[in-house]
């Protein structure tokens, strides 16, 4: 079983989505949903495993397998994790079954297909974590696009076809690139093998284009400022389960792929490139915080701040030192409780005024206090609160940056101002004051099902905040490990 | 010298079926139903001659005319199969459109013989033979339908122009003949390795005009123009066979000329395929954008297709050239399954050939949607599609010859390619259906074959490796020859 755990986890929502798919009809929608949420369960109880069994001591793989998939190609089907992506295969499991829950009652056409979709995607992005083959990574990262793209698609808002195909053609374009860098480097080592390229000597010229071309990628997928602008209207029209894996994962393969690729691959151009990105992050950071302040759609305004939110993460990975990369893991983890709670809480309040404008609420907590309380936890998180797992992430990255250059650290810091004024005056808006019209005085608190969604999330929350041991333990080898890979020279 | 039967019995057999079945529909009343049993018994035979006969090693025939080797048996197969599933997929189409008569049968069954003959064309006149059976075939193909305008047009259309490409090949291999003294393609091959520089006009003039010709066969952009046309005005049965098999035998004819005949002058005839692949992959995804018409739209997908191929050969290593080779056989079955969609949503009468009339299909038939979506990820590359491995190992034969400007080109027009296969997507998945409800009925083999057809483009995934290798050992079998 423990050497092929990972293919498990893979494969077993693929399956599963296969079944749920095959149930058809709206008609057999209620076994669809028990369908979904058993194979989603035990893909996440399945994963854990994957905690339970992870030596803590070394950077090395683990759970490794090997099989020759392509000869002409030297493809192979080769899995592992280490530290950086355990547990964002955890959180990605994990994340899966909050989604299935939350689209139980909400999705009530084409259910079966909505399910799927999930299952589909879950496998897809757990063998992205997963993947240590650069055309197997490949093929899982461009496979997600599909299911999100239908997601989209079917069950978005208004605008939801401009929004699906910006998201897909931007994607697909930052991706290609790679791919061409993924070719170039075979061409060069003769192999695909990620964990080889990460020895494989290359000369400045050849790092800087794959820096490019790698960053092509991975800054779309963060995103990063300028090619963010698929993010808000991706976000604001995707079902809530779509914006939940969209902020929470998706999103967070941006920030892994600088930490598999860029940073080990291409050493020497990194930290040649590093304060290009690291400008990059602090434009995100008090930019697009400032841009967040003005929103009206709550929707958008968690999306600006997803994107600030992961400013502080790429700062994080380009400084270079154990705590920055550290703090930006923990951020990513964080980030995906914290962004896909948020999602939750607008979902809810959607699902029942069928508005996402902050000027359609006020005085919420009178009618819904329950939700009123997990919310204010949620947007303290937001803001980085200490206590919460939002402070860990943004307090080691300043730490990590302090070292470097004050004026990091100062304009880094200017998010725990900027955070808290954006997130705690839309909750303001929209939970506090008086009751605002008879639509707000009309609703009802959240059910047992959603008050399930948003407890595990809020526990998860309050865990990490105020006990993050465990998550940086995990990781700390394999970190350690990339540092030194990422100060030295490959020239 | 004795003679050696056995390479070519698949064609002699085809082709006494085809005759059989012209008598059939002459003598026998009501003979339709086993023309088409005579037609399908054919081309299943024809295959298994060729997987009986699966060649080891090359064997020449005929005084060295006709070449067997494993790169031909493995494409006679492929075309065999095609153009047996064509048949499945439109017998009802036909049967409509009054298009399910003997004729038509034994003109499928002569053009597959033309295509297997240029496959195994190991002599300049036996290539243009064969082409020339094939051709013939096709124009009346598309002009089946005696009554439609727009077939007459295009058959029209497609026989002025195949005659203008006939000819430039004929006169290229003419100029060659100048040169060489032979029509034989090895003794041209060494005749022409002695004198390939880049100082002899006369060569290079055989050489272009051989490669305009080519260009034509495979509708490559300049030479392009009669593709949408002919697409768009055959019966959609007709289109359905042009866009497959044709292409897998254009494909044989470049790797027998060029690969086969020419290959001391690839360091010229490289950058011409690189002007024709570039206009190819960029004219043919831009404009396929504006296309409302879905034939006409898979046409200029086709062409782009075609474009990508060509990567491959133009790599010049053999490597490239079973690249290439992977690349028409995954084009020709996403080809057949896309054609094979349309003719499975035409009904009497109606012609589902519009994008507009795939608004709303996940609605009633989520399966086909599904098969839609399959074909349409996997024509624009996207993994976990058959196609992306096919995009892939193309850019990755020109990025081994350090050509990896030529891979960015290819990549971003392949971005532009994917906005109108998505808007196909878009279509079946995101917009509501018209009020009418269309059941749509198909016979039990065409939904099983086409079901197979387009899950095929995941579920190869795992053979893969044997697939690839297949394809090299063919490419070797011709390269080595020499």
């Amino acid at each position: 079983m423990r050497n092929y755990l990972l293919s498990v986890v893979i494969w077993l929502p693929i399956i599963g989505a296969l079944l749920v798919l095959s149930t058809g009809s709206d008609q057999r929608a209620p076994l669809a949903r028990k369908l979904s949420l058993i194979f989603s369960l035990a893909t996440f109880l399945l994963s854990l495993f994957l905690y339970s069994g992870f030596d803590v001591n070394t950077a090395d793989m683990q759970f490794t397998e090997k099989v020759l998939w392509v000869s002409t190609f030297s493809i192979y089907y080769h899995l592992g994790v280490d530290g950086i992506s355990m547990p964002l295969i955890i959180l990605t499991t994990f994340l899966t079954v909050i989604v299935v829950i939350a689209g139980w009652q909400v999705i009530q056409e084409k259910t079966a297909q909505y399910m799927a979709a999930f299952l589909f995607m879950e496998g897809l992005m757990v063998g992205v974590f997963a993947s240590l083959d650069a055309i197997l990574f490949y093929v899982f990262w461009e496979g997600m696009l599909i299911p999100m793209f239908v997601i989209i698609g079917i069950w978005g808002g208004s605008n939801r076809i401009y929004a699906t195909i910006k998201f897909f053609l931007y994607t697909l374009l930052g991706s290609l690139l790679m791919l061409v860098a993924f070719i170039y480097l075979y061409h060069q080592s003769d192999t695909f093998s990620i964990l080889q390229h990460h020895s494989f000597p290359l000369s400045m010229t050849e790092q800087m284009l794959l820096f490019f071309a790698f960053f092509s990628a991975f800054a779309v997928k963060v995103p990063m400022f300028p090619v963010h602008t698929w993010l808000p209207d991706a976000h604001v029209e995707a079902p809530t389960g779509g914006s939940v894996i969209l902020a929470a994962i998706m999103l967070k393969m941006g920030g892994y792929g600088f930490l598999r690729f860029s940073l080990p691959i291409l050493p020497d151009a990194s930290r040649e490139l590093a304060l290009f990105v690291i400008v990059l992050s602090l434009i995100a950071i008090v930019y697009i915080a400032l841009v967040a302040l003005v929103q009206e759609d709550m929707k958008k305004l968690i999306a600006y701040s997803s994107i600030a939110h992961m400013g502080f993460v790429t700062l994080g990975f380009f400084i270079f030192s154990v705590q920055g990369i550290e703090g930006g893991l923990v951020q990513m983890i964080s980030h995906g409780f914290i962004s896909g709670a948020l999602f939750l809480c607008v979902g809810v309040l959607y699902d029942r005024m069928h508005s996402r404008d902050i000027k359609s609420y006020g005085g919420v907590v009178n009618t819904m206090p329950v939700f009123a309380a997990f919310m204010m936890l949620f947007a303290m998180a937001n803001a980085g609160l200490p206590g919460t797992s939002g402070f860990v992430g943004e307090f080691l990255v300043i730490l990590a940056a302090f070292k470097v250059n004050i004026w990091y650290a100062v304009l880094a810091g200017t998010t725990l101002i900027f955070g808290a004024a954006y997130t705690l005056w839309m909750y303001k808006r929209v939970i506090f004051g008086e009751v605002a019209n008879e639509e707000v005085r009309g609703l009802t608190d959240i059910s047992q099902r959603e008050t399930l969604c948003l407890g595990l999330l809020a526990a998860m929350v309050l865990i990490m905040g105020i006990y993050p041991y465990p998550f940086l333990e995990v990781m700390h080898a394999s970190v350690e490990h990339l540092v030194t890979q990422a100060t030295a020279s490959k020239l | 010298m004795e003679f050696n039967i056995q390479p070519i019995l698949p064609e002699a057999f085809i082709t006494l079926m085809a005759c059989l079945v012209l008598m059939v529909d002459v003598y026998v009343r009501q003979g339709r139903s086993i023309c088409y049993l005579l037609t399908i018994i054919a081309l299943l035979g024809g295959a298994y001659l060729c997987w009986y006969d699966l060649a080891t090693e090359s064997i020449t025939v005929l005084n060295g005319m006709f070449i067997d080797d494993i790169f031909s048996d493995i494409l006679k197969i492929v075309i065999c199969v095609l153009a047996l599933l064509v048949f499945v997929y439109s017998r009802e189409y036909s049967k409509f459109r009054e298009l399910f008569q003997g004729e038509y049968f034994a003109l499928g069954l002569f053009a597959v013989v033309g295509m297997m003959v240029m496959t195994s064309a190991n002599h300049f006149l036996v290539l243009y033979l064969g082409l020339e059976l094939l051709s013939l075939c096709l124009y009346t193909m598309v002009a089946f339908q005696r009554d439609s305008v727009l077939a007459t047009e295009a058959a029209m259309k497609y026989f002025v122009l195949g005659a203008l490409g006939s000819a430039m090949l004929l006169y290229g291999m003419s100029i060659i003949y100048g040169l060489t003294g032979s029509l034989d393609i090895e003794t041209v091959r060494i005749s022409v390795a002695a004198q390939a520089s880049p100082d002899n006009l006369a060569l290079i003039l055989g050489l272009v005009f051989i490669l305009v010709s080519l260009a034509f066969k495979i509708g490559a952009v300049p030479f392009h123009m009669w593709v949408p046309d002919v697409y768009h005005g055959a019966p959609t049965s007709s289109t359905l066979f042009i866009s497959t098999a044709p292409k897998l035998a254009g494909f044989a004819i470049i790797v027998r000329l060029l690969v086969g005949g020419l290959e001391d002058l690839h360091f010229m005839w490289r950058d011409m395929v690189v002007i024709l692949a570039v206009l190819s992959i960029s004219i043919g995804n831009l404009i396929a954008i504006a296309q409302t018409n879905f034939k006409r739209m898979l046409a200029y997908s086709a062409i782009s297709h075609m474009g990508f191929m060509l990567l491959g050969v133009l790599a010049g290593t053999e490597n490239g050239y079973s690249a290439a080779l992977f690349y028409s056989l995954v084009y020709v079955f996403m080809g057949l399954g896309g054609f094979g969609i349309i003719v499975l949503l035409s009904r009497a009468g109606y012609e589902a050939d519009e994008l507009e009339d795939l608004r709303g299909l996940n609605k009633t038939n989520p399966w086909y949607a599904l098969l839609i979506l399959l074909l349409m990820f996997s024509m624009a590359g996207v993994p976990p599609t058959i196609g992306f491995f096919a995009k892939l190992s193309v850019i990755q034969a020109i990025i081994d010859v350090d050509m990896t400007w030529l891979a960015v080109v290819a990549v971003l027009f392949a971005v532009v390619g994917a906005f109108y296969y998505l808007r196909v997507v878009k279509l079946v998945y995101f917009d509501s259906s018209p009020d009418e409800v269309r059941i749509i009925e198909a016979p039990a083999d065409m939904r099983f074959f086409l079901s197979v057809n387009a899950l095929a483009m995941v579920l190869l995934l795992p053979l893969m490796g044997p697939i690839q290798e297949l394809c090299t050992q063919a490419i070797a079998s011709v390269v080595n020859a020499f």
